[in-house]
């Protein structure tokens, strides 16, 4: 085995089984009963509490905090999952630190906010333990509706619909439902099988078929979705990635770090998964770091992170970059890939240094190159347009109003594939749920 | 789902908890947000006779005691009943019960001890639909010095005469709300049933002084250098207020007559610990003065989940239980023998429970270093389970009593621990015990 863990290339099998558990293992270990007892006895009640307004869901914290403190942690449960069905993902993958614990009043008073995200799972695994669903569903209203991507947003709106009364087909073109709770999510936020777990509970409530497989463009049209149901949902996502125009982006060795990670997420043994000696990730974002700290967790031996603007531009939080860090990932600003080099497949990456300035950003035509025989590209990922003709763009998402109703009547969207969002799970959760409350008007009227 | 509406004397709820008497129910402003946030019921800020209306001071009303964190634990009030004028009260009072004819809606009254007081009043509420009385006997400053409020509330003859005049004069349900401030409980509760009343409520705060000023040596809080006693409440007197409860509830004088619990309620389990001592509903202040309408959500989910995991389909169905098990120290079993166990799984090496025991207790805890870590362990033959090294551990689960079997040695006595009930009564110590059969 450790004739593996320094060989050249892309190969698998650089780190041990047990390396595997501890490496890929709870980024944030739940928390026990004293633990958890400890923790919600710090929050104070706040009136009008600034964390509820820090989370799209608008989870009632201070209530739910309070119910775990007098021993109910599973009406604490209720409480969460009453705003926000996918509550358990979202306390494991939430960036909590620039949201609800960012704007707790404890942040201000001694930079140490209550631990919302842990106490959320602490609440949400109580309830998931039982196996119970906690909603039944309104008498049925006899509409259908087809919500296309079975991702956080496809998934919130589904439940809420399925829980006012309506019929609702699921439809989504991977093999498994989940979105990115299944294919992107990194590892070590979402363990031991978390999001099909999730998912299997969520369609307890009944009501919701998942068809997956099925491909909006390919199997079925917008066109006959719409003849053939009340309403249509998209939540579709971002399928495309951002293309690295830059010379030899082709060579073998270069890939979508999405496609990576999907790799990683579906692997059955992580010791087996093939992953560079070197590695370099471009790009700025969440995508990024999960993809750098996941090479180092399968045992790449060096990893940089290549980002073209400054540190503060980043869109990973400060706290995901000392998390790189300290994993051993190094990171590099102002710098912007002007080719990769490599005779057959890549073997390194020549960058231009760059200034921020007034005309946007320029290279300083200063070059340097880090050795590289994986690069993954993490440039930011797309809609893709072709299913949807003839709904209206706002930039290169899909234009909503506020409560998600598209150009087209009778479509309604949310998600990454809607502009105006932050691209997160929680925010897509906010924007399906919000989306079937708008159906569910619409169809009670008509 | 469990069913908590409540029936108190015949006035419903949705649910058992009412506010009690005191800023939260002084207006209607007040009470509809109160409503609107879920509250069952609540008893009106206690109205005073026709007149010139109360004055209050105008200086600081409230002393606090604070546990870890600045958590309120008991807060001292000087504040006077109701200072806004009657006929406001009345008609806002009507309003409301107008528009929530689901919630119960009491009313708290203190007037002076003159039949034709209370007949005056009480005629006057029950036209505006309220549906019941609670006769505050228990304010103990500033109204009792003008013989209202605890001064009858501290004369049981006086609590029997008023309640007997309300009865008389009303068909409202009456509720006597009694004062801690007295030494045996039993009698003004006796005094209320005499006189008919349908119920009890208690406790009203104690008479009380939370701290004193250091710089000009005036009790808090300070009035222009002066400060006198006001009434506490809150968690800190709940101990109180239950010990009082259970008295009331297996008097026989008294047993059955129904009470509405008061008196640190501040969680959905302190709720149902009142009602297991036979409490009919219960009341709360302190808890929303400190958190808000907000905190009878989290009470009445944790009190429906708790019922529903217990297999308890009502009030009903676990209201007094825990009657029966309050008994005298006399009847206690003593051949009831535990020991302290300590989890070292779950140690987390503060070394408290030593320190309580070496210096204050029975030295029956060992403590020594094993690879570096700190090891407590109970040492049978000292340990006379007492439980104070469960107490003053941080980490709860991690210290527990358990019984030694029947037919083990206890290490400490020598004595073959038997499985028989053996109590004072019995004991050979015991100059006055009753022979065993
Ligand atoms: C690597 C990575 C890490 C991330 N980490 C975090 C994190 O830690 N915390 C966080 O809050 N957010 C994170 N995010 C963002 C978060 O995952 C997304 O914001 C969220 O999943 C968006 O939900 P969605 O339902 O809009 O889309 P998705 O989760 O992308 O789901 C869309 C679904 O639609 C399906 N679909 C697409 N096109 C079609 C079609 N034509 N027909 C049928 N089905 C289709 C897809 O297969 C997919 O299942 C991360 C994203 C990535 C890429
Ligand atoms: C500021 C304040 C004013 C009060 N005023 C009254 C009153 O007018 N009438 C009354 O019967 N009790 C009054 N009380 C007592 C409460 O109704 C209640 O009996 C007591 O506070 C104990 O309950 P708690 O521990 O939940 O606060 C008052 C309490 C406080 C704190
Ligand atoms: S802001 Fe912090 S302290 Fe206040 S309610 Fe929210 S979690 Fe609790």
């Amino acid at each position: 085995m450790d004739g593996a863990r320094h060989q050249a290339g892309i190969a698998a099998g650089r780190i041990s089984a047990e390396e595997a558990a501890q490496n890929f293992a709870d980024l944030h270990p739940p928390l026990d009963g004293h633990e958890a007892a400890v923790a919600a006895d710090r929050c104070y009640f706040c009136h009008d509490a600034p964390c509820v307004a820090a989370c799209p869901t608008g989870i009632d914290i201070p209530l739910f905090i309070r119910q775990i403190a007098t021993g109910q942690p599973r009406a604490a449960a209720q409480t969460i999952f009453e705003s926000n069905i996918l509550g358990g993902m979202c306390a494991r993958v939430c960036p909590t630190e620039t949201l609800c614990e960012e704007a707790c009043v404890r942040m201000t008073a001694e930079e140490k906010p209550v631990e919302i995200g842990r106490l959320q799972r602490y609440a949400t695994d109580a309830q998931m333990a039982t196996g119970r669903h906690p909603f039944t569903r309104a008498a049925q209203t006899g509409k259908r509706v087809a919500v296309v991507g079975a991702g956080p947003a496809g998934l919130a709106c589904a439940h809420r619909l399925a829980m006012h009364g309506h019929d609702v087909v699921v439809m989504d073109a991977r093999p498994k439902g989940g979105g990115l709770n299944e294919y992107g999510i990194a590892a070590y936020k979402t363990t031991g099988g978390f999001a099909q777990a999730e998912l299997d509970w969520l369609l307890q409530i009944g009501g919701i078929e998942l068809r997956t497989g099925t491909a909006l463009g390919r199997e079925v049209t917008l066109d006959a979705l719409e003849a053939d149901h009340d309403a249509v949902f998209l939540g579709i996502g971002l399928g495309a990635v951002n293309a690295l125009a830059c010379e030899g982006g082709d060579l073998p060795g270069v890939e979508d770090a999405v496609d990576f990670i999907a790799r990683l997420r579906q692997a059955e043994d992580l010791p087996t998964l093939p992953v560079g000696r070197r590695v370099v990730v471009i790009g700025g974002g969440m995508t990024a770091v999960d993809a750098a700290v996941q090479s180092r967790l399968l045992g790449a031996e060096e990893v940089t992170i290549v980002y073209r603007r400054a540190k503060a531009a980043m869109s990973a939080s400060l706290y995901e970059q000392d998390l790189a860090a300290a994993r051993g990932v190094g990171l590099r600003y102002n710098a912007r890939p002007v080719r990769v080099i490599g005779t057959g497949r890549a073997e390194a990456v020549e960058f231009e240094y760059t200034v921020d300035g007034p005309d946007g950003l320029t290279g300083t035509g200063e070059t340097f190159r880090l050795a590289a025989d994986q690069v993954l590209r993490a440039i930011g990922q797309a809609l893709e347009t072709g299913p949807l003709a003839g709904l209206e763009l706002d930039g290169r998402k899909i234009a909503v109003d506020a409560e998600g109703r598209t150009s087209r009547a009778g479509v309604w969207a949310g998600g990454d594939c809607t502009a105006g969002g932050d691209d997160l799970t929680v925010t897509a959760v906010a924007q399906g749920r919000d989306a079937a409350e708008s159906i569910h008007r619409a169809l009670m009227e008509g | 789902m469990a069913d908590i509406r409540g029936n108190f004397v015949g006035i419903k709820s949705p649910n058992p908890f009412w506010l009690a008497s005191a800023p939260p129910t002084d207006k209607e402003y007040n009470v509809r947000r109160a409503f609107e946030a879920g509250w069952g019921g609540v008893v009106w800020k206690t109205l005073g006779a026709e007149g010139p209306p109360i004055v209050n001071v105008n200086g600081p009303r409230y002393g606090v005691v604070y546990g870890a964190d600045r958590r309120v634990l008991g807060l001292n009030n000087i504040e006077l009943i109701t200072d806004r004028p009657l006929e406001v009260n009345l008609r806002e009072i009507k309003a409301v019960k107008r528009d929530y004819p689901d919630r119960a809606l009491v009313v708290s009254l203190m007037v002076p001890c003159e039949e034709q007081a209370w007949k005056d009043i009480l005629a006057r509420v029950e036209e505006t639909g309220a549906d019941g009385v609670e006769l505050n006997f228990g304010c103990p400053h500033g109204m009792s010095e003008r013989g209202m409020g605890s001064a009858v509330g501290q004369v049981p003859d006086y609590i029997e005469m008023v309640t007997r005049w309300c009865k008389a004069n009303s068909r409202m349900p009456v509720i006597v709300k009694l004062t801690p401030n007295i030494t045996d409980i039993r009698y003004p509760a006796r005094a209320a049933a005499k006189g008919g009343a349908d119920a009890v409520s208690l406790i009203n705060t104690v008479s009380s002084i939370t701290s004193v000023d250091l710089d000009n040596f005036s009790p808090e809080p300070t009035i222009d250098g002066k400060g006198s006693h006001g009434g506490y409440c809150g968690p800190a007197v709940k101990p109180i207020a239950l010990n009082m409860v259970a008295e009331i509830a297996r008097d026989p004088e008294t047993a059955g007559l129904p009470i509405s619990g008061i008196g640190g309620i501040t969680t959905w389990r302190d709720a149902a610990e009142f009602m297991a001592l036979g409490c009919g509903n219960v009341q709360v202040c302190t808890a929303a003065m400190t958190y808000g309408f907000k905190v009878v959500q989290e009470m009445i989910s944790g009190l429906k989940l708790w019922m529903d995991d217990k297999g308890h389909p009502d009030l009903g169905a676990f209201r007094g239980r825990a009657v029966p098990n309050v008994t005298d120290w006399q009847y206690l079993n003593l051949n009831y023998v535990t020991k302290a166990r300590i989890d070292p799984g779950k140690c987390i090496e503060c070394g408290r429970c030593f320190a309580a025991c070496e210096d204050t207790s029975h030295q029956a805890i060992a403590m020594r270093v094993e690879a570096g870590q700190r090891r407590f362990e109970v040492i049978d033959e000292e340990c006379v389970a007492c439980n104070l090294c469960v107490d003053v551990c941080p980490v709860e689960g991690c210290i527990t009593m358990e019984r030694l079997s029947a037919g083990s040695i206890d290490p400490r006595t020598g004595q073959v621990v038997s499985d028989d009930h053996a109590d004072w009564t019995t004991h050979p110590n015991n100059p006055g015990r009753v022979a065993a059969e």
